[in-house]
């Protein structure tokens, strides 16, 4: 066992799973007294700034959960270890949970900030843009196939999106920046002092729930597989726990 | 033979299923042209509106066809186990996947061909200016269509995969194309078409990028 797979292995158990969930529920509490109470209100945007202190987080976990997915899918195909396939598969749903949560997040700080919903930003673009990508990718994950070739697809799928995305960035960016200046955007609010410890906390906060979910996504993912294996094992006339470590081929 | 001989030959077929069968020629590019008349039509007849919204809709119709154009190239081989027989012969993967890459963008840059003149009739769209870069635009970014959907059409079109998963997969990672592809031609019609060289990299660096990575990954699509 590697030293990733030792970890994701304590995180998942029963266990550590709790003492996550208690880790997140506190950080939450703690971000919220920060953002809402702690942190003064910006010098242009008033209380909204608040918004920041849960929009930067959720767009900081949808990136990172797609990054997970990435890596996964590459240990999947090197590897053929089932592990890395539900890890890639729990990160991928997570991610999508946290994409469409910065994007509606993003619409309520930009409706009163900024006068609109919406705006071909590059940003908010590519962020669309990827939430369709993994959508994708959640739906090649539900095509009804024998899990191995399931796996090596959405592999690759999860490899492919992750390359396109910087690529797809760039060219949104050029491609907005050749229109009209943009409707006055208020730039990046000074972010320092009291509003830096609450945005980072946030930022803990956030990873913790992204975590949690994590290790609730696999076990559920493992429990699963074990319906599976425990359907199948009568049939091929072998034990389910055989069924479950054998490395999945196609 | 080697790997490119192999990816030539591939490609040959597949070109000449659709010299025989006409498949490209006969639906998709007639779908094409609906879909213009349809763009025209849903945005009314203002000549200038048209003008300005042509090289989007231009590059819709082809995006659209594209999509078609792979359903295609793969439901070929669907038939008879053809699909399976292709993947056992003693060749490289990789070139089953460039050679149908390969295939259909000669398909489809001749679509393109007629495509463009009828946007030059419907929609009075100038191509004169710098059709050196507007042929670049085109060949790069057929490039760039035809890498990904070769690399997805064959998941589509594995037993029991749901028809709108392909779309769904390359519109969306078709993106840049698209972007870059629109803004090109922009610029070779109506614009200044000495700034569409940064453009045209973009298109060059997409098709480098999905090329390197599609090759060794799509031998994992058709392990089985």
């Amino acid at each position: 066992m590697s030293t990733a797979e030792r970890l994701m292995s304590s995180l998942t158990a029963r266990r550590g799973e709790r003492v996550l969930a208690w880790l997140a529920v506190g950080a939450v509490g703690v971000s919220a007294v920060l953002s809402l109470v702690a942190s003064p209100p910006d010098a242009e945007q008033g209380g909204l700034i608040r918004l920041m202190y849960v929009h930067v987080p959720a767009a900081w976990v949808a990136y990172l959960a797609f990054a997970v997915v990435f890596v996964a899918s590459v240990a999947y195909l090197r590897t053929r270890k089932t592990r890395w396939d539900r890890v890639a598969a729990a990160s991928a749903e997570v991610g999508v949970l946290f994409t469409a949560l910065t994007i509606v997040l993003g619409s309520i700080w930009a409706k009163p900030v900024w006068g609109t919903w919406w705006t071909w930003d590059p940003r908010l673009t590519t962020t669309a843009i990827l939430l369709v990508i993994y959508v994708g990718y959640l739906a090649v994950r539900r095509l009804p196939d024998n899990p191995a070739r399931r796996a090596r697809w959405a592999a690759v799928v999860g490899i492919v999106g992750f390359v396109d995305v910087p690529i797809v960035h760039l060219s949104v960016r050029w491609w907005r920046s050749l229109h009209q200046a943009p409707a006055r955007l208020i730039g990046v609010p000074d972010v320092s002092g009291s509003m830096g410890v609450a945005l980072g906390v946030g930022f803990i906060a956030f990873t913790l729930v992204y975590l949690y979910f994590m290790a609730l996504r696999l076990r559920v993912g493992r429990l699963e597989e074990r319906v599976v294996a425990e359907a199948l094992s009568p049939r091929i006339g072998q034990p389910a726990e055989a069924l479950m470590e054998e490395p999945a081929r196609g | 033979m080697s790997a490119l001989g192999q990816a030539l030959a591939i490609a040959k077929k597949d070109l000449r299923i659709e010299v025989r069968g006409r498949h490209v020629a006969g639906t998709i590019l007639p779908f094409a042209g609906t879909l213009l008349i349809a763009f025209g039509l849903s945005l009314g007849p203002g000549r200038s509106l048209l003008r300005q919204t042509a090289p989007g809709l231009l590059w819709l119709a082809v995006l659209f066809a594209s999509v078609l154009a792979f359903r295609q190239a793969y439901q070929a081989e669907g038939e008879d186990g053809a699909f399976e027989s292709l993947i056992l012969a003693p060749i490289d993967k990789a070139s089953v996947f460039l050679g149908k890459a390969a295939a259909v963008v000669v398909e489809l840059l001749a679509l393109e061909a007629v495509v463009v003149g009828l946007v030059v009739v419907l929609f009075d769209l100038p191509v004169g200016h710098a059709p050196v870069v507007l042929a670049g635009a085109f060949v790069l970014g057929t490039i760039g269509l035809a890498v990904v959907g070769s690399l997805f059409g064959a998941l589509a079109e594995m037993p029991r995969t749901r028809e709108a998963i392909f779309p769904l997969l390359v519109l969306p990672l078709c993106t840049p194309v698209l972007v870059a592809g629109v803004k090109a031609t922009e610029l070779a019609t109506t614009g200044p078409a000495g700034q569409a060289g940064s453009w045209l990299g973009l298109l060059l660096a997409f098709d480098v990028v999905v090329t390197g990575v599609g090759s060794p990954l799509f031998v994992y699509l058709v392990e089985d």
